[in-house]
């Protein structure tokens, strides 16, 4: 009962009311952006740790509209790509380019969101505060940008909690936040619901739906069938490192013509 | 039993009258030592923190000679900066030889490494954490290294500690560049050696008393103020 209570609770806050005020303020400037570090081209791309290959020639193109999921089984190579696009890790081979060559312009114009909430220890609103400085916000800016955010995820009320008490949900949508707070053109998020209840990840899709909305481009690993066929407008099938189908979401799902990804849609193991 | 009774009531009366002798050795004795470890902190966090974050060739040995150094002998120690403070050492031109500055630069070198070689380990499991988001935001080296120290500060906070007790509970390296003057330099320690040797157990007693009265002054003073910068931080 208290389950349905907060998922209540927590949709009723994203109403588009609220987040037109949230959102207005806090990344309007940096969400409508003067020049777009998209399409990202990824070419011939491998990936070889200790003599393993666990990414095999991957190359695509992703441009700024859909919602991008990455979709694969466990240890298909989702997060070492997200990783590697988001320039964290560095490619054995090929390339990661964006339309941008300014790397720090780059490199702020994206944010990540990983698997599991890496909160520092400090309170809700020091989090985003934390970020938002970083990015070079000034002191006087900052304190109305993390009101927002808080406001737009529904955390205002916990803003003076120490951040590692939260549960995971609230953790996840701390993250959120603050990957939201520094106005991302690139939104990379590594499997964000994947510890988290289903209200809680009710609550967070309908985040990543509403950032999608506000013009930012999500890339969003998941290896639920289920959430990419809620959230995707593309997908991208990784299996055992390879690249197996880069096609709309509808193409995907409805016309699966690759045996390996038939199996999959229809919940065959695939090892 | 009955000597050891008439000498354990005798030193309870020397702290509840505080004693000036006893003061005076126990001010003299959290200078010095307060010092060393605040020094020790300031270079032992960089030292730390450059070691957990950086990968060089020849780490491993840097690593291992660090921790090894955590078990410095203090006598060793002792004799090595009373040499370089003797009138004939390189370093004997400065008058430092017994003076308190002397022990706490004895104090600085057996504390320095016990707190780099914690900090570094607690640092790093925090760079294991924070290291991808950190780089994601856009962080520089410099304010990944901040960052980490002041996520680290409750951790640092108790290396501080152990620093601390390493400091406060030696006596070998003070007693050799100190020269367990009275009403120079004489602490604790030293005076609780020496109170022993002369038979004067009263005296020793009463600075044993209050020295683990400050190790547990110390602890709970940390204890609360972790609780607290959990609760407001």
């Amino acid at each position: 009962m208290q389950r349905f209570r907060f998922q209540k609770i927590m949709l009723n806050a994203y109403s588009d009311k609220k987040l037109h005020f949230a959102i207005g303020d806090v990344a309007k400037a940096s969400v409508s952006h003067d020049k777009s570090i998209l399409p990202l081209c990824v070419d011939q791309l491998s990936m070889i740790k200790n003599g393993q290959l666990l990414l095999d020639n991957i190359s695509f193109k992703l441009t700024k509209e859909p919602i991008t999921i990455i979709l694969g089984a466990n240890g298909a190579g989702k997060t070492l790509l997200l990783n590697t696009c988001h320039g964290l890790l560095q490619p054995t081979r090929g390339t990661v380019v964006w339309q941008e060559d300014d790397f720090n312009r780059v490199r702020k114009k994206q944010a990540m969101v990983f698997q599991r909430p890496v909160l520092l220890k400090r309170s809700v609103a020091a989090n985003i505060d934390y970020a938002l400085k970083l990015h070079g916000i000034a002191k006087k800016l900052r304190r109305k940008q993390v009101e927002q955010c808080l406001y737009l995820t529904g955390l205002e009320s916990l803003q003076n909690r120490y951040a590692r008490v939260l549960s995971g949900g609230e953790q996840q949508r701390l993250a959120l936040a603050r990957a939201w707070s520094v106005g991302p053109e690139v939104l990379f998020l590594d499997e964000p619901t994947a510890n988290i209840d289903p209200p809680a990840t009710a609550a967070v899709e309908q985040l990543i739906r509403t950032f999608a909305k506000k013009g930012v481009k999500i890339i969003m690993t998941t290896h639920d069938l289920n959430q990419a066929k809620r959230l995707a407008e593309e997908v991208l099938f990784l299996h055992q490192g390879r690249l197996l189908e880069q096609n709309s979401a509808t193409h995907f799902f409805d016309h699966p013509t690759n045996p390996i990804i038939k199996a999959f849609i229809h919940g065959e193991l695939l090892w | 039993m009955q000597n050891l009774n008439t000498s354990f009531q005798a030193a309870v009366n020397m702290v509840l009258k505080l004693d000036p002798l006893l003061l005076e050795t126990v001010e003299l004795s959290l200078q010095v030592s307060l010092t060393a470890v605040i020094l020790a902190s300031i270079c032992g966090f960089m030292i730390g923190a450059a070691l957990a974050l950086s990968r060089f060739p020849g780490r491993q040995v840097v690593l291992v000679v660090l921790n090894a150094l955590m078990g410095l002998p203090p006598v060793v120690v002792g004799l090595t900066v009373y040499l370089l403070l003797s009138r004939a050492g390189p370093l004997g031109g400065l008058g430092l030889l017994f003076t308190p500055s002397a022990m706490v630069i004895a104090q600085w070198i057996l504390v320095t490494p016990l707190i780099a070689a914690l900090s570094r380990q607690v640092i790093e499991d925090l760079s294991f954490e924070y290291r991808d988001l950190l780089r994601s935001l856009g962080a520089s080296k410099l304010t990944m290294l901040l960052t980490l120290l002041w996520e680290g500060r409750l951790s640092l906070l108790t290396v501080m500690l152990a620093g601390f007790g390493r400091a406060i509970a030696e006596v070998g390296a003070v007693l050799i560049v100190g020269g367990n003057i009275v009403h120079h330099t004489r602490v604790m320690t030293t005076s609780i050696a020496l109170e022993t040797a002369k038979g004067n157990l009263s005296l020793a007693l009463g600075l044993g008393i209050i020295l683990i009265f400050i190790a547990c002054f110390i602890n709970a003073a940390i204890s609360i103020s972790k609780n607290y910068v959990e609760r407001v931080f």
